[in-house]
């Protein structure tokens, strides 16, 4: 074997556009003395690795660092369409932080070069080949955010919340790396190919206790960082005390990056006789669990938080079709994989939507407040109110959210493939369950306000009149981008579907 | 794109294009006006539909839907969603009655918002979503496309009963959106049991069962009728309907009522009798039990009914009952009454809730025990009440007649200890129908007027003449000349009566 690699180094651009945007966005805080200077190489790096991620991806496959067959590096469809996804993401949530940081809430340089290297960690992740790969990438993405979520200044909420995310997530981490390294002493393989494949192989290591145990703790390592029932409770306080850009940062980027982990695995190296079942029971408890506790939530974050552990559940259930021999046929599987993909997808573009109207509607910097401070927002600012209804209607996945409806359809779809029927009838229930919280924050926001309705006759001006500031330009662009994507593929749903089936 | 294409496509844009511009315009009154008209055009799309061919020409036994006009585009092939819509006699009559009563809604709204604090122009822009997911889905013939359309109603109706209904709507509208929700997240799974087992999505080769295991059938048939049945609503799954009528305002309850209650009987008729015959066997005698208990016990605590809008709402459960118990019984005469039924409630059921609603607003009360002698003060009125009612009982030479009596006379003709006992059942349920109609009108109409009514002045407003006046004659010529219906859904109906066997 040669010890002198070749190294692809276009298939590695878009992580070296990005970890590049790093590196820019701190000398530019070094060198500039203008606040914006950061925050626009960010935006610019941030553009230049999604365009990048998808020129690669468009010229098909690309693989690198090999030993044989085996690649570490492998960047293909998928990849692309995550790191595009990630660098997206990082633009929207860079223009969402643009008010909270002019308000002087977090050091500008910092901030954005924690955005930079987390988005890194995620454009690398799409492509991780093997398992050290995979979870170091998973903590470049990871990392940053300890310090993003408690750079809020002069906030003890903030702190708490940093501090339990940190204590967390780093046991999590531990705990998929007991699982990598029980793995590979099972298997002698760290590839995901490998592994994949000699288990497929060797069917007398299945029965071996130690395989189990490495599937299991790897697979609740990575629930972790979706936040799936019941290793979740870290999820509500963290995105309440985060800045609330960085709490869309959370629930987006950070939850895409769980999901891509878990499904890497899942779908290439482990046994799906064995992660079926307990990917079907997380997914019924997640979704579950996250919708019960959602509908008494008071805090507008706390709520989206719990949705989104709900939402999480959804984007497992197709996964949950591996439990069943007819969910693992070639067809099946597939099906299943592109459904769980797609879901993420739908489920990033609305929440992102939701987090930058629920951004736009709050004063600058403030934090996500309760439902009671947003009541009647949309009759103060229809345009945005009703991006904010369209983007929880997309949630609870009803018309006109038609982008969650087909989120919806895909995944009941994918379950009734694989002959899950009876985790169908449970996604159908919990949907249910979820429009009933989405419609009190959607209809909150049409109700006349409090004050109003109380006394009707008393000088209702005189009132305090709910603090609905002028949202900052970039907000709403970011707002009106999530919403007309929203609606885009709402009414083109193939697209999405043609991107994750790849 | 042929004419009828157009036609088609043009039932379901221009009620989207209107409510998009509705929505937009910023003045009230010219954004109702333009609404109106919308919906007027609407109307006149619908009526040409009639005008398609209606053999089979082609070599080969003839598919059990033929729809008279069809379009079909690919939409989403990943999840086998084609836009495939199509027009036949078992839809025809309902998409015209839900064109009718929209224009009507939007009229009336053109003259009088309800209270409750929403613009005139968000409600009659979400009156014409509400339509175009209404008619979606008496048009698909694709089953996702169906499912997508059965759901585009659900929203827009619960911001309308919030928006602009009674003290208590924000309760009853939840219960609404919850409870139909419920019946629409049961469809989806239906819905891909079907196509996971069958491969397609088309209507048009899935009806007569497309040789779908019994298993399947089964499975399908329950998710799909348990579906249709909280829409339509069949007993005990019928608890959203009465908050929801009460509370809407009357120009929703006249939709809800009027045509979105329909699809849930034509889902059945077409969906799950047609889609999962072998299923419908096996759970008609169920669904006849249940449809005839929903006659008697709408019919008893109507009896026992003290609120005006209340008394109508269950109504429709007992009216309902009679068009679900003409499914159960799977003939043709049975599925003939059940379609004129259908009709029949939706004209004379909106009538009643535009006059309910006319009494309310002006005595400021629905308490029955509050309103007497409405014919001392508004003889009109109570005129039109009492012939409301009257076709509402089932009057011969109205349109109520045809559906429950045909009903009875199918479960009759069934045969059988089982059928015999339900028709009977369901004759008593019409006598008992009979009863409580009369005692509305006694309490009402007759007496000295009380303190509520005596305010009230004898005039009735153009807009609302106009709006009632369609209905009133429609009452009329359906149940003098049931053929105009009837004559239409026959060659359907046969066919696929045909696939049933």
């Amino acid at each position: 074997m040669s010890l002198v690699q070749s190294v692809d180094n276009v298939a590695l651009l878009p992580a070296y556009l990005a970890a590049g945007t790093a590196v820019l966005v701190l000398l530019a805080d070094l060198l500039v003395a203008r606040a914006a200077a950061p925050l626009a190489v960010a935006a610019a790096g941030a553009v230049a690795t999604a365009l990048g991620s998808a020129l690669v991806g468009a010229g098909g496959q690309r693989s690198t660092f090999c030993v044989a067959a085996d690649c570490s590096y492998v960047f293909g469809g998928r990849a692309a369409l995550v790191g595009v996804l990630f660098a997206l993401l990082t633009l929207g949530v860079l223009a969402l932080s643009g008010p909270a940081l002019r308000a002087g809430q977090s050091p500008v340089g910092e901030f954005c070069f924690l955005l930079a290297c987390s988005m890194t960690g995620g454009v690398v992740l799409g492509a991780a080949g093997d398992l050290i790969t995979l979870i170091v990438a998973l903590e470049t993405l990871t990392l940053p955010l300890y310090v993003l979520v408690g750079l809020r200044r002069g906030s003890l909420a903030s702190a708490e919340a940093a501090v339990t995310f940190f204590v967390v997530s780093v046991v999590a981490t531990t705990v998929t790396l007991l699982g990598a390294a029980l793995l590979y002493a099972v298997t002698g393989g760290l590839h995901l190919g490998r592994v994949g494949a000699l288990l497929a192989e060797r069917r007398d290591l299945l029965d071996v206790p130690l395989t189990t145990a490495a599937v299991a703790l790897i697979l609740l390592g990575l629930a972790f960082k979706v936040a799936a029932v019941p290793f979740h409770a870290w999820a509500p306080a963290t995105y309440d005390g985060a800045p609330l850009p960085v709490a869309a940062y959370l629930s987006t980027a950070s939850k895409l990056g769980g999901v891509v982990a878990l499904l890497a695995v899942v779908q290439r190296a482990l046994p799906a006789e064995v992660t079926g079942p307990v990917l079907a029971g997380l997914a019924v408890l997640t979704m579950t669990v996250g919708n019960l506790v959602a509908l008494r939530q008071r805090r507008t974050v706390r709520l989206l938080a719990w949705s989104s552990v709900a939402q999480a559940g959804y984007i497992l259930a197709p996964l949950g079709a591996l439990a069943l021999a007819a969910g693992r046929t070639a067809d099946a599987r597939a099906a299943a994989y592109a459904a769980a993909v797609a879901y993420a997808v739908f489920f990033v573009v609305l929440e992102l939507a939701a987090f930058a109207a629920l951004v736009a509607l709050r004063p600058a910097g403030a934090d996500g407040g309760s439902l009671d401070d947003l009541r009647g927002a949309a009759r103060q600012r229809p345009w945005v109110g009703a991006a904010f209804a369209l983007a929880l209607v997309g949630l609870a996945g009803l018309p006109p959210g038609l982008a969650g409806l087909f989120a919806k359809v895909t995944v009941v779809r994918a379950l009734l493939d694989g002959g899950a029927g009876w985790l169908a009838l449970v996604v159908a229930v919990n949907a249910v369950i979820g429009l009933a919280y989405y419609l009190r924050l959607a209809s909150g926001l049409y109700a006349p306000p409090a004050d109003a309705e109380a006394g009707r006759g008393a000088d209702v001006k005189a009132g305090p009149a709910p603090a609905v500031a002028r949202p900052s330009g970039a907000v709403v662009v970011t707002l009106a981008v999530a919403t007309l994507v929203a609606l885009a593929v709402g009414f083109a749903p193939q697209l999405v579907l043609d991107l994750a089936a790849r | 794109m042929s004419l009828g294409q157009v036609l088609l496509v043009a039932t379901l844009a221009v009620p989207a294009v209107g409510a998009a511009v509705v929505a937009l315009l910023p003045r009230d009154r010219a954004a109702r006006l333009v609404g109106t008209v919308a919906a007027g055009l609407t109307l006149l799309a619908t009526l040409p539909l009639a005008t398609g061919g209606r053999g089979w020409t082609a070599y080969g036994a003839a598919p059990a839907v033929l729809p008279w006009h069809r379009l079909d585009l690919p939409w989403v092939p990943g999840l086998d969603l084609r836009f495939h819509l199509g027009v036949d006699g078992i839809s025809y009559p309902l998409v015209v009655l839900t064109a009718l009563l929209t224009l009507l809604c939007c009229a009336y709204t053109l003259w009088k918002v309800p209270d409750g604090g929403g613009s005139g122009r968000a409600l009659v822009a979400l009156l014409l979503v509400v339509e175009v997911g209404i008619l979606g889905t008496f048009l698909a013939l694709d089953l996702v496309l169906f499912f997508a359309f059965f759901e585009v109603v659900l929203l827009p109706m619960y911001a309308i009963i919030a928006g602009w209904g009674g003290p208590d709507r924000r309760r009853a509208a939840r219960k609404f959106a919850l409870y139909t929700l419920l019946g629409s997240v049961l469809l989806l799974v239906g819905v891909y049991v079907v196509v996971a087992a069958a491969g397609t999505a088309d209507l048009v080769a899935l009806t007569g069962g497309a040789g779908l295991p019994r298993g399947t059938q089964l499975a399908a048939f329950t998710l799909l009728g348990l579906a249709f049945a909280v829409k339509s609503p069949l007993w005990p799954l019928h608890t959203w309907l009465p908050d929801a009528h009460t509370q809407a305002p009357t120009v929703g309850s006249v939709i809800l009522a009027g045509v979105l209650l329909k699809m849930g009987t034509y889902g059945l008729i077409r969906i799950a009798v047609g889609v999962a015959p072998q299923g419908a066997r096996w759970a008609a005698p169920v669904l006849g039990v249940l449809a005839v208990a929903a006659i008697v016990a709408g019919s008893l605590i109507c009896l026992a009914q003290g609120e005006l809008k209340r008394l109508i709402a269950y109504s429709s459960v007992g009216h309902m009952g009679f068009v679900l118990l003409g499914v159960a019984t799977l003939t043709a005469t049975g599925l003939q009454a059940a379609l004129i039924g259908n009709v029949a409630h939706g004209v004379i059921t909106g009538l009643l809730f535009f006059l309910a609603g006319a009494i309310k607003d002006r005595a400021h009360t629905g308490a029955l025990a509050e309103l007497s002698g409405l014919r001392e003060t508004a003889p009109r009125l109570a005129g039109l009440l009492g012939f409301a009612a009257v076709a509402s009982l089932g009057l011969p030479g109205l349109a109520g007649f045809w559906g429950e009596a045909f009903a009875v006379v199918a479960a009759v003709e069934r045969g059988g200890p089982l059928w015999t006992t339900l028709g009977v059942l369901a004759a008593i349920g019409g006598a008992l129908t009979a009863a409580y109609l009369l005692r509305l009108l006694r309490r009402v109409t007759h007496g000295r007027p009380s303190p509520a009514v005596g305010r009230i002045t004898p005039g009735l407003a153009a807009a609302e003449l106009t709006a009632w006046a369609p209905l009133v004659l429609l009452a009329l010529a359906v149940g003098l000349a049931p053929t105009l219906v009837l004559g239409v859904a026959a060659d359907p109906v046969a066919a696929l009566v045909g696939v049933l066997r």
